[in-house]
């Protein structure tokens, strides 16, 4: 156990130092342009997992939080002026409080219930947004960048690698919860909600604060987007797109271990991007849609399951 | 009918009343049950002993009357801060944590019932295989809940009530559909767990089980007490009878 986590922790330096090391020596910004996008996916189908894998609560809410993180960001930028770091740390913040807020209203609805409950967070707020004038109403929002800072070269670098950073946070967080009482915990109310609770698990306080975390993941891995597109407009930032991809992706990584969002993520973002470029954007849609069915019937476990059943079942 | 406690009562019941709708399940329904006694609940079906013991464990709440555990009023707690002051239960249905191995389910409870139980791993798998060697479940500790026969699920159920380390156990049907020699089995066990000073509530509606088991037994029909005290004088009691086999003519 030990050994792993040393082992974790060295795996989550180099990338990070791989991912910095990249900025600085690749010239081309494209790479980074689509990079940003996977890594972004990477962390919002880790944030989905927290909720949706342990505790199998199945919430179509993504988009709502990522919009209210990209939104966040708006807000601080245009009052205030603040930096990316104070963005990105508190929509995170507002984050954890709207997850904490929706899961007090939704959570002690079950299954089917909480689902519908979380598309309408997402119809909500967008609503709002709409006809919020000081952040651009529904004709969105131009953003102007402030200068880049000192190593990097370009704004785009950086928040690449700022969502790299997020990645690490957020699997770091995890695999935390995976390995922690919370997510045994979780993993008992899942089973069966009442023998958990008769086991003397707090169901609700376990949800709820899943629900914060996740919530909270989203919202940050959000924030840079408007820095990031330069603008922000209600219709793509609350986009119903994020919330499928998120449970795609978890899905077709497999919610089990922590690897699963991360390598689903990679899997369908990498060829999300490629598709994007080689035939058009409109494809994604399909082959995610496609991905999803075949993993459904195939593999219902995910990659995780179907590595698990290749390494002979250890 | 005389209904003395021998010793302090360890559950308290108060004037509960349970109502579905328009439907009383449990009408004022008052019992004392003392420290270490062994009490048999019976009653058709539909008579309100689970509802009964669903607002005990605090998967349903009362809309009238208390719930003293201890002395203290636990009526408005949630199930498992019940769980944790002492209360643990089986279901009549049983129901496992389907995705763990036993030793697992039974880990759930010791690490969420028993707060600050403050053992390593070694010594938190020793202490619930304890438990599942005495429920002779030893064997199965490391399969998978789901692949259970009926007898080792309720005795599992058992086990991982036990694994919270309960002053008063409720055992919900826990012989529903087995046969007679399972049947003695988990009535051993029971028996045995009451060796060793714990409260138990037992459900039953095998009456050779419920006669064997039982200090003092109380039968509920239509929500109401019909009957408390002895077991033999329960089971002779006309109006037990008619509760069971309909009015006499």
């Amino acid at each position: 156990m030990r050994s792993k986590g040393i082992l974790f922790w060295l795996g989550c330096a180099i990338f990070l130092a791989a991912m910095f090391a990249i900025t600085l020596a690749v010239k081309n910004e494209y790479p980074f342009f689509a990079g940003y996008v996977i890594l972004q996916f990477i962390v919002l189908a880790t944030a989905w997992t927290v909720l949706g894998g342990n505790a199998g609560y199945v919430n179509f809410g993504t988009s709502a939080f990522f919009g209210v993180g990209v939104y966040t960001a708006v807000f601080l930028f245009k009052a205030f002026g603040a930096p990316l770091v104070a963005q990105v740390a508190i929509a995170a913040l507002i984050g954890a409080l709207l997850g904490l807020a929706v899961g007090a209203l939704t959570l002690r609805m079950q299954g089917i219930f909480f689902s519908i409950a979380t598309i309408a967070l997402t119809i909500i707020i967008e609503t709002f947004v709409v006809n919020w004038r000081f952040v651009g109403g529904a004709s969105g929002i131009q953003l102007q960048r402030p200068p880049v800072l000192p190593p990097f070269d370009s704004y785009v670098k950086m928040l690449f690698f700022v969502q790299a950073v997020m990645v690490v946070l957020a699997v770091a967080v995890a695999r935390y919860i995976q390995n922690s009482w919370i997510g045994r915990g979780l993993k008992a109310l899942k089973d069966d909600e009442l023998a958990a609770e008769c086991s003397g698990v707090p169901t609700l306080k376990l949800k709820l604060l899943a629900c914060a975390i996740s919530g909270a993941l989203m919202c940050a891995a959000g924030a840079p987007s408007a820095m990031y597109l330069q603008y922000a407009q209600p219709t793509t930032a609350f986009d119903l797109n994020y919330s499928v991809s998120a449970l795609a992706m978890s899905l077709i990584g497999g919610t089990s271990h922590w690897i699963g969002p991360v390598l689903g993520a990679i899997l369908l973002g990498v060829t999300q991007q490629w598709l994007t470029v080689t035939i058009s954007s409109e494809v994604n849609v399909l082959i995610l849609g496609v991905m999803l069915v075949v993993f459904v019937v195939a593999a219902p476990q995910g990659i995780i399951g179907l590595l698990r059943r290749l390494g002979g079942r250890s | 009918m005389t209904d003395a406690p021998a010793s302090a009562p360890l559950l308290n019941v108060v004037n509960l009343t349970k109502r579905f709708g328009g439907f009383t399940a449990l009408d004022n329904v008052s019992v004392d049950i003392p420290a270490g006694q062994r009490f048999g609940l019976i009653g058709p079906n539909g008579s309100g002993k689970t509802t009964l013991i669903n607002c005990v464990s605090g998967a349903l709440r009362q809309e009238a009357g208390q719930i003293l555990f201890e002395g203290r009023d636990i009526s408005s707690l949630p199930s498992f801060q019940r769980t944790r002051s002492g209360i643990a239960r089986s279901f009549q249905i049983p129901r496992p944590f389907k995705s763990m191995t036993v030793v697992e389910n039974l880990l759930v409870a010791l690490d969420f019932a028993v707060i600050g139980h403050g053992q390593g791993d070694a010594a938190r798998r020793d202490g619930v295989m304890n438990i599942l060697d005495r429920m002779g479940l030893a064997a199965k500790a490391d399969v998978n809940a789901a692949s259970l026969s009926q007898v080792e699920l309720r005795k599992m159920e058992l086990a991982r009530a036990m694994a919270a380390r309960p002053k008063l156990l409720i055992s919900d049907e826990a012989m529903a559909g087995l046969s007679n020699s399972e049947v003695d089995e988990v009535l051993d066990l029971l028996l045995k767990l009451s060796g060793d000073g714990i409260t138990i509530i037992m459900i039953e509606h095998i009456m050779h089980a419920v006669m064997r088991f039982s200090e003092r037994v109380m039968c509920l029909d239509a929500g109401k007490i019909v009957a408390i005290g002895k077991p033999q004088d329960v089971m002779n009691n006309s109006r037990v009878q008619e509760a069971y086999l309909g009015v006499s003519a």
